[in-house]
């Protein structure tokens, strides 16, 4: 059962990720990494990060997309802009990506993992905070600055020129 | 199947359709959504190491990061976006070339 | 060393000296440098002289000094320098010592104010050191580089006034009639050296003793030799040059062509008598005596004054080499130097006479009249009594009149012919020869006299500004005049009718080396029995001859015209020299230069041009491609096209540089991928 889930979820994401790439219609596409985001969010949840699924929800699609979604709405004309490249440049940037994703392929199945048995974990959340707060802790403020910076970046450019 | 190559894989597939959105698309803001493609892809690829590599949680952490990051990358290019746009009135990549001789 | 060689080395080498320093130095010496060319040639005469007396004094017929050094080796065959010294040599030397000086004095006067003073006097004493050559060479080689530069010389002074056209043909003729002989006379050489293998004359004589060159081969080697002198000392028919050649200053007619060089061809048969066959004698009689003959018939129709005196010395020098054809080669000799003494005297008298109408004619402002023609000349007995009685002398002589030398010499020769015919009476021929031509030569020899010196002067105008020569002129004319007497060749005997004395002496009769030739015993028993005989009709001939003479042209009692006329066409045929140069002209001369110009057109117009400047054209054509191979192809294509091709590279690649980030990202992603394949290959 939960492979059928799995199998169908995989198929949900890649598909959906494919129209965002795609589609000539950028809110569409927009639309679509929607779905690729929840088909992520639900990978999470089967690799045991039920955590993050959570915040893959919140932050990616409830603050990101949305984000985007005004970006795409706020820079209009919409359907004159978003034709790609010529076929001819697409071809050969399919080929190249095929030969990338060919060379992580082969990667993936020569290198001989290890295999570690596990359970799953109790609880996620109390174990990823202890970490924040004492192996990560450096790395924790300096996102909060980076945030900040974010912040008052993004604010600095949208100011109208005076 | 909960196999690692499996996860691996996905992540492969959505970073190679990412690298496909940035190099191809024209909409500035359509290469951003494959930017964000690949920044999942990269985030899968954490946690999949995470739960078959013994349930370490530092992947978890590192994912938050990457999140924590793709916003704050996400809301400053938007901005910078949208100023172009203002100054420009196109936010197409290839019209982007004041700079090119 | 011996005193003779130590003399003929000085002998040899002085003149060449003179020659040397007047042909450099000669103009910048004052009085242009006559007097070296003269202070060296009366040196040689002093030494001459000295080594004559030596002679005298040891009177021995089989004196002989030999001397040689190798000069030139060329591995098995070497070039000597060698002097053979003995009567004959010291004999020659003395005659042309005392010749060459005679013109050289005579010169001085006689060139005076000549643009070209010292050369001639270079010349000289260039010819005088080459028959000095000639007459002390040991060897055959030495004789015949001698032999050319005699040649030569006669070339440079014959064309001496080189700016007239026929004294330059003269001398080019001279010298071309010369190689034509000296053909044969190489070949003559070359034959004997093949057999002997050496060329010096004691080696080719004791081959021929020996009997190892005998036959074919040395009648052969023996007319080769003769061809040479056929060409030196003018017989027919290479006589053609010797006329021509009184285009030359009379002091060398005098010189060569009367004493020393023509005379080259008989010394060099007397040389050489021991080793002619019979065969090679009985041409060689014949040539010598027709030549005799001929010359004389054409002599006695000649106006021109030198030109009867060089026809004259043809005559003589045939009988000279008829006398070496019968065998009395000692007689040649003989009277080659008796004859050096007349025959030179005569030309200086008509030289002297030449120079007196030159004067004359310059005087009266004439420069028409021909100053050597008879006809414009008469009654200068009076007005150059020297010059007169010198010629009058030379002139009995030459006409065989008893009691002068010329008698003496001439009678040798006819008595010799005579033995000859009497032992070979199917060669009868050659006593008539000799004997009508002594009639000529008497005939045609006082003709000259009496129509210069005697009767009335053809052109009166002229006969007041004549007078006598210089004494530097008439010094050598009285001197050899004197020397025309019997007695300076018979002593210690005083017999005007036999030739006994120390010529005869010293110069003996040596016996033909070649087996089967007669004995020179046996040749002098037939001379002594004929002799008598040959005496009576000789002076019976002499005698006729000068009374037809006295009577046509002094008494005038014969009308010349009148025989001119009844024998128009022998006359006209005398008068033109039987039309030999032209006959050769037709026949020899044109159809060679002809052949030459076809042979020319074939070098010139086809091989030159289609040839050689095909050859130039075909290179310039190869050249071009190279050039076009160079620069269209490799400057052009490779140097240039390197530089374009990166252009065009540059021009693609600067497509790269698209400006677009994704682009570049793509680039990127590529250069990945290949790394990696890279990586997992190697």
């Amino acid at each position: 059962m939960s492979e059928l889930l799995f199998w169908f979820m995989t198929a949900m994401t890649i598909g959906s990720a494919l129209i965002v790439v795609l589609h000539s219609n950028l809110f569409y596409s927009a639309l679509a990494l929607v779905v690729t985001l929840f088909g992520v969010a639900a990978f999470y949840v089967f690799l045991w990060a039920d955590f993050l699924a959570g915040v893959q929800v919140l932050i990616y699609i409830g603050g990101i997309l949305i984000l985007i979604l005004f970006g795409i709405m706020l820079t209009n004309k919409i359907s004159s802009v978003n034709i790609s490249h010529s076929n001819f440049h697409q071809g050969i940037a399919a080929v190249i990506v095929m030969g990338i994703f060919s060379i992580l392929g082969w990667m993936i199945l020569k290198t001989p993992w290890l295999h570690i048995v596990q359970q799953e974990p109790s609880q996620t959340v109390g174990r990823i905070g202890r970490l924040l707060m004492t192996e990560y802790l450096l790395p924790f403020e300096v996102a909060s600055v980076l945030l900040l910076s974010a912040l008052i970046g993004a604010a600095m450019l949208s100011r109208k020129a005076n | 199947m909960d196999q690692l190559q499996n996860y691996l894989f996905i992540a492969a597939a959505l970073f190679s359709l990412g690298l496909f959105a940035v190099i191809t698309r024209r909409n500035a803001v359509a290469v951003l959504m494959g930017v964000e493609l690949i920044l999942n892809s990269a985030n899968v690829n954490f946690l999949a190491f995470s739960r078959f590599g013994g349930m370490n949680f530092n992947g978890h952490v590192f994912a938050l990061f990457v999140i924590i990051m793709a916003a704050a990358e996400a809301a400053v290019a938007l901005a910078i976006i949208i100023n172009l746009y203002n100054n420009y009135q196109s936010i197409n990549v290839d019209e982007a070339s004041q700079l090119k001789r | 060393m011996n005193i003779f060689i130590e003399y003929s080395l000085f002998i040899f080498f002085l003149p060449l000296a003179a020659f040397l320093i007047n042909i450099f130095f000669g103009k910048r010496l004052p009085r242009h440098g006559d007097w070296v060319s003269i202070g060296a040639v009366l040196f040689t005469l002093a030494l001459s002289m000295a080594m004559f007396a030596g002679m005298l004094f040891s009177y021995d017929p089989d004196f002989r000094v030999e001397s040689s050094f190798t000069w030139i080796n060329l591995g098995d065959f070497n070039i000597q320098l060698g002097f053979l010294v003995d009567n004959i040599t010291i004999t020659m030397l003395l005659v042309v010592a005392l010749i060459s000086s005679m013109s050289h004095i005579f010169s001085i006067k006689y060139m005076e104010g000549d643009p070209l003073y010292s050369r001639y006097y270079a010349y000289l004493s260039l010819f005088t050191f080459s028959m000095n050559g000639i007459v002390l060479s040991n060897n055959l080689m030495l004789l015949y580089m001698s032999w050319e530069l005699v040649g030569l010389s006669s070339y440079l002074l014959i064309g001496f006034w080189f700016a007239k056209k026929s004294a330059a043909d003269a001398g080019m003729k001279a010298f071309l009639t010369n190689r034509v002989g000296d053909i044969g006379f190489f070949i003559g050489i070359m034959l004997l050296f093949t057999a002997v293998g050496s060329v010096v004359y004691s080696d080719i004589f004791t081959s021929v003793a020996d009997g190892n060159l005998a036959g074919t081969l040395l009648t052969m080697a023996g007319i080769g030799l003769f061809i040479g002198a056929m060409g030196k000392s003018s017989q027919f028919p290479l006589h053609i040059w010797l006329p021509d050649a009184m285009e030359g200053p009379t002091p060398v007619s005098a010189l060569m062509h009367a004493a020393t060089m023509v005379a080259a061809g008989v010394f060099m048969m007397v040389r050489m008598f021991p080793i002619m066959t019979p065969d090679a004698l009985v041409f060689v009689a014949y040539i010598g005596g027709f030549t005799a003959l001929f010359a004389s018939t054409i002599a006695i129709t000649q106006n021109d004054i030198k030109k009867v005196l060089a026809y004259s010395t043809v005559s003589q020098l045939g009988f000279m080499i008829m006398s070496v054809g019968t065998g009395a080669y000692v007689a040649a000799f003989f009277h080659l130097v008796t004859h050096a003494a007349f025959k030179a005297n005569l030309f200086y008298g008509s030289g002297s006479v030449i120079h007196a109408m030159h004067h004359a004619l310059h005087k009266k402002n004439d420069h028409e009249t021909d100053p050597q023609d008879m006809r414009n000349m008469g009654g200068f007995k009076s007005r150059m009594p020297t010059t007169y009685r010198a010629m009058l002398v030379s002139t009995l002589a030459i006409a065989g009149v008893p009691f002068f030398s010329g008698f003496l010499s001439k009678d040798a020769i006819l008595s010799g012919s005579l033995s000859f015919a009497n032992h070979h009476p199917e060669h009868f021929l050659l006593p008539i020869f000799g004997f009508s031509a002594a009639l000529l030569t008497a005939f045609y020899m006082f003709r000259l006299i009496y129509m210069t010196f005697h009767n009335q002067p053809q052109m009166p105008e002229l006969i007041g500004e004549i007078h006598e020569s210089p004494k530097e002129m008439t010094f050598p004319l009285v001197l050899l005049a004197t020397l025309s007497f019997f007695i300076f060749y018979t002593l210690p005997y005083f017999n005007p009718f036999s030739d006994h004395g120390w010529f005869t002496y010293v110069i003996e009769a040596k016996t033909s080396l070649v087996h089967g030739a007669p004995s020179a015993h046996a040749i002098a028993e037939g001379i002594h029995h004929s002799h008598l005989s040959a005496m009576i009709i000789s002076v019976l001939v002499a005698g006729l001859g000068i009374l037809l003479a006295w009577q046509m042209y002094l008494k005038k009692k014969l009308s010349a015209e009148r025989y001119a006329n009844k024998f128009s066409t022998l006359h006209r045929l005398s008068l033109n020299k039987f039309y030999i140069d032209e006959l050769y002209a037709r026949f020899i001369y044109t159809p060679v230069l002809k052949l030459a110009d076809k042979i020319a057109f074939l070098d010139w117009d086809l091989y030159d041009k289609y040839v050689v400047d095909g050859f130039g054209k075909f290179t310039e054509w190869f050249s071009d491609l190279i050039g076009k191979m160079d620069y269209d192809g490799l400057d052009q294509g490779i140097v240039d096209g390197a530089g374009r091709s990166v252009h065009r590279l540059g021009d693609i690649l600067r497509n790269l540089q698209t400006g677009r980030l994704q682009n570049y990202i793509l680039f990127a992603l590529f250069g990945v991928i290949l790394i990696v394949i890279v990586q997992t290959m190697v």
